[in-house]
């Protein structure tokens, strides 16, 4: 049984809170026992508190797999795009360059790219997927649009990526503050790259751009 | 490392459905069982507090089952051994531990014992341990690990409503207009709770977070109120003092529903916004903000933790923040609340039944002529028999110091990690004339032991606990224990029967403690008696009090259980229909908050605040979390934070060793630099034991009432260590 179309994946950044829950639960699949295929980051934890929960976006054109050499990367018909298949991945890695989000990693040891498969096991007959079953936040979420517009009127889903001169639409999608985005939305990466995280993600008026510790004396 | 074994890939036999070992969430979870093994987990989608949502923690708690730290036998202390203990008999054990306690009780009289208990145990267990103590060692002394956690709260609680318990279920923050949350890590202590509040945001919500860091519920909450430590009374104060100028109060809910609250407002008239501003490190315009969203808002939340609790202004800090909860009346809805987050397994459950110092079961008072004749009647001795009062935990330890107690018997309990100024407790520990711990792995205090009785895991016993909203839950038994490891109330039964003392101690299975549970709670204020398991879990839970008989008519009932406290028209028997809160004339109390300089304050020798607490990963002194590998991976060791501004004028860098010092100690860890915490307070997490416990430099002032220890501020001072401290270089045995 394929994911059912109407289920969606959708990770909202401003509800992480870092705590790696993802990380433990996706590190417990049979597939792939002890290895973490969610990517979960401090921006800077010197500037912020701030983290990132990274899961494969499931493009529509998969950049992976349109530069591998082997042609092991597969996307299923529901829109899931596989770890390497093992008897074609030679391990060369131009996935893991050529991935605009970073997610695809060579495990040296059985030279093999693996990768987020979107709990295939799971979605397959069903279930959620892991990290979206426990993340204590829900900043990882698996549902219908429906729900998500129900439970979470203050941010839209969006899922194009603008990558220099890539334009990339992803089966996955990222929640963006609601006021924020136009009518056909897209998220500027490759603009953001330099942006530092600010210790507060909303300051108590719009001029009031300060530290909040800025007037404490040591 | 030992602990990162990961479960092997064949199908479990079966599924449990039972709860986290681990904080007050008690995050609903199946556990996978095979060959009498827990080998994974499989998240429990339809409990409805958690839905399948857990912590690192929950995910990994799988792996302390078969720990090679397991303890499997009984322990007696053995100084030629290289650990220093041999194993030895079970019964043996017990027979020696029977025979130590029966010496020094003749020797010295029956209070010459002492009992320390927890709130990770089953509410059955603490019950026992409760009755254990007054009943078979007839000792006054038993005091339990909550009165490092909550007893602020609860002492609060009980002042201001005559009860002690979490106004609402979580799902009516969903909806609420404003949050607040004083002094509590929401997303590393109690992580289940952010996904409400995130939700809550989303359908409207400001949220308020007052804390010295920015955490990351902070980070993208409304407003922050960086308050500086130990001044949160006078940040209540400051506030209602703006409600109270600016007309932001209910004057009718305060004129029909309460009393006291002119006292306290002729209190707050001194605490005006300038002065508020200096006293806290609060700028006025975020206490007028938080002023007129908390004062103007139809529908709000209040919670708070550790964080205002962990004080020896700790009982007064809670106060505040009801004293803003009652002038605003909104209490007893569907969207307004009040509650503390509780912090271990069993916090609400373990401060109820009995193994408080001052308590019986039913949240009896044991100084209360009734209630003691009630309880004595229930347990088949002579009031007169019953001991009165004891002392809190840290007390006790100046009792041992005192060669008042000579005797101890521990259970759930790691003082010498978890208590401050613990240098002063392995002093104490050392000075027992026999000592007997009861627990799972060898923790740091067991290891001061005479014999060590091996006792279960969570998932070796079945039984109740009580979690955060006050839900009633049941944990089921996933495995037998190991060897000769016994469930905990099977061990203290044994020892009673080895005293030739066994009136009282012969259940045969937990439902049977829990059955004499019901029937002593019956009447009190936490109310048990229409529980029962098959109850919880046709409800998924069961919300007390919760009667067999109808408070009102005495006749017997079919009690759901009571979700929402103070409801309009509610019935108490303790109002007994006179309003809904739970004192005579039913109305609340608001009592007046006083602030208070912490005790050891900042100061020219050590000009900096200590503050410590949890890292997500790890759980109270670690015993578990610290022997778990992913967990341990995610964070290894503690470390001092502390602001940019503040390193670059020590000459400190991200990841030097760094020297911590109070007039207690001083400890050297890595630093850790980051923005997030205020200039003039640095943060230790507690988890760990020995050259790297925050608590050997906290101090042991503790809060008058609740005698809660005042962990959450003192004098410090830090600078860069020369070299790596010597332990550095040691592997550690548990990791």
């Amino acid at each position: 049984m394929p994911k059912p179309e109407y289920l969606h994946f959708f990770i909202d950044p401003n509800r992480c809170i870092g705590c790696q829950a993802c990380v433990q639960a996706c590190s417990e699949c049979d597939t792939h026992r002890g290895e973490s295929m969610i990517h979960l980051e401090f921006i800077s934890r010197a500037d912020s508190v701030q983290t990132v929960p990274v899961v494969c976006m499931h493009c529509e054109q998969p950049t992976c797999a349109e530069v591998c050499p082997a042609d092991a990367i597969k996307r299923t018909g529901d829109g899931v795009v596989q770890s390497a298949r093992k008897p074609r991945c030679i391990a060369c890695g131009n996935c893991v360059l050529a991935c605009p989000f970073g997610v695809p990693e060579v495990y040296e040891d059985r030279q093999l790219m693996m990768k987020c498969d979107m709990c295939y096991d799971r979605t397959s007959v069903g279930k959620k997927p892991m990290c979206a079953t426990v993340c204590p936040s829900q900043a990882l979420f698996f549902g219908t649009r429906e729900q998500i517009e129900q439970l979470r009127p203050m941010s839209t889903p969006v899922n194009r990526f603008q990558f220099g001169r890539q334009t990339i639409s992803t089966r996955v999608f990222m929640m963006m503050p609601a006021g924020l985005v136009t009518p056909t939305p897209y998220v500027d990466v490759t603009s953001a790259m330099d942006d530092r995280p600010r210790q507060r993600a909303i300051q108590l008026t719009p001029a009031d751009n300060q530290d909040p510790f800025a007037d404490v004396e040591v | 490392m030992s602990g990162a074994r990961l479960s092997t890939s064949a199908e479990p036999e079966r599924l449990v459905k039972t709860h986290c070992c681990f904080c007050g969430q008690q995050c609903g979870i199946q556990l996978k069982v095979r060959d009498n093994e827990v080998v994974g987990f499989e998240p429990w989608e339809e409990f409805p507090f958690n839905r399948g949502m857990l912590c690192p923690k929950g995910v990994k708690r799988y792996l302390q089952g078969a720990h090679p730290d397991r303890l499997t036998t009984a322990l007696r202390r053995d100084e030629s051994s290289p650990d220093g203990f041999s194993a030895m008999p079970y019964a043996d054990a017990v027979a020696k531990v029977a025979a130590a306690i029966a010496d020094i009780q003749q020797q010295y009289g029956p209070s010459a014992m002492g009992v320390l208990s927890g709130a990770s145990l089953t509410t059955e267990k603490t019950y026992l341990m409760g009755k254990f103590a007054r009943v078979c060692l007839r000792t006054p002394y038993i005091d339990y690990n909550g009165r490092l956690c909550m007893v602020s709260a609860g002492a609060a609680n009980k002042k201001a409503f005559g009860i002690d318990r979490t106004t609402n279920p979580w799902s009516d923050m969903v909806g609420t207009d404003v949050i607040w949350i004083a002094g509590s890590n929401v997303a590393e202590c109690s992580p289940i709770t952010t996904n409400y509040v995130w939700q809550a945001r989303e359908q409207g919500a400001k949220i308020i977070v007052q804390d010295p860091r920015i955490t990351p519920v902070a980070r993208t909450c409304d407003l922050y109120l960086p308050v500086k430590p130990g001044r949160d009374a006078a940040l209540f104060a400051g506030v209602l003092q703006l409600m109270i100028e600016h007309g932001w109060i209910d004057q009718d809910f305060i004129d029909t529903l309460t009393v006291g609250f002119d006292e306290v407002a002729a209190y707050c008239r001194q605490w005006t916004a300038e002065r508020t501003a200096q006293v806290t490190g609060v700028p006025e315009r975020a206490l007028r903000q938080a002023a007129e969203w908390w004062g103007t808002a139809k529908t709000s939340f209040l919670f708070h933790a550790r964080g205002i609790e962990h004080h020896s202004n700790g009982v007064q800090n809670a106060l505040g923040t009801i004293n803003l909860v009652l002038a605003t009346g909104r209490i007893g809805k569907s969207k307004s609340g009040y509650g503390t987050i509780t912090g271990q397994a069993n916090e609400q459950g373990g401060r109820e039944h009995g193994q408080k110092c001052d308590q019986l079961p039913g949240w009896r008072d044991i100084a209360n002529p009734d209630h003691r004749r009630h309880i004595a009647g229930i347990w088949g001795i002579d009031e007169k028999d019953l001991p009165g009062p004891g002392v809190d935990a840290y007390e006790l330890f100046r009792k041992i110091d005192a060669g008042e107690i000579r005797g101890l018997l521990s259970i759930c309990f790691n003082p010498k990690v978890s208590l401050p100024d613990n240098a002063f407790v392995t002093r104490a520990l050392e000075k027992l004339e026999f000592y007997a711990a009861i627990d799972f792995f060898l923790n740091d205090t067991a290891r001061h032991a005479d014999i060590v009785l091996p006792g279960s895991l969570q998932e070796e016993d079945e039984g109740t606990v009580t979690q955060v909203e006050g839900r009633v839950i049941k944990i089921n038994k996933a495995v037998d224990p190991p060897g000769d490891a016994r469930q905990d109330w099977r061990i203290v039964q044994d020892i009673a029967g080895a005293l030739g003392r066994p009136h009282g101690f012969t259940f045969t299975e937990p439902r049977e403690i829990f059955d004499e549970l019901r029937r002593a709670s019956k009447g009190g204020v936490a109310d048990y008696s229409g529980i029962t398991y098959e109850k919880i879990d046709a409800q998924m839970g069961v919300f007390w009090p919760c009667y067999s008989e109808d408070p009102e008519t005495g006749r017997p009932v079919d009690h759901a259980g009571t979700p929402r406290l103070f409801e309009p028209g509610s019935y108490n028997r303790v109002a007994k229909g006179a309003g809904p809160f739970y004192f005579p004339d039913g109305k609340a109390r608001f009592n007046v908050a006083e602030f208070r300089t912490p005790v050891d304050d900042a100061s020219d020798d050590y000009p900096l605040f200590l503050t410590t607490g949890r890292v997500v990963s790890h759980f109270l002194s670690g015993t578990q979390t610290r022997r778990i590998g992913p967990l341990v991976n995610q964070y290894p060791e503690p470390r001092i934070e502390l602001h940019p501004k503040l390193a670059a004028k020590l000459g400190i860098k991200d990841e030097d060793w760094t020297i911590a010092e109070t007039r207690r100690g001083a400890i050297t860890l890595r630093a850790m630099v980051v923005t997030t915490i205020r200039p003039d307070t640095i943060f230790i997490p507690y988890h760990w034991p020995g050259e790297k416990s925050a608590n050997r430099l906290t101090v042991a002032a503790q809060d008058p009432i609740s005698k809660i220890p005042q962990y959450k501020v003192c004098g410090c001072r830090v600078r860069k260590a020369d070299g790596p401290p010597a332990y550095a270089s040691v592997l550690e045995p548990q990791q």
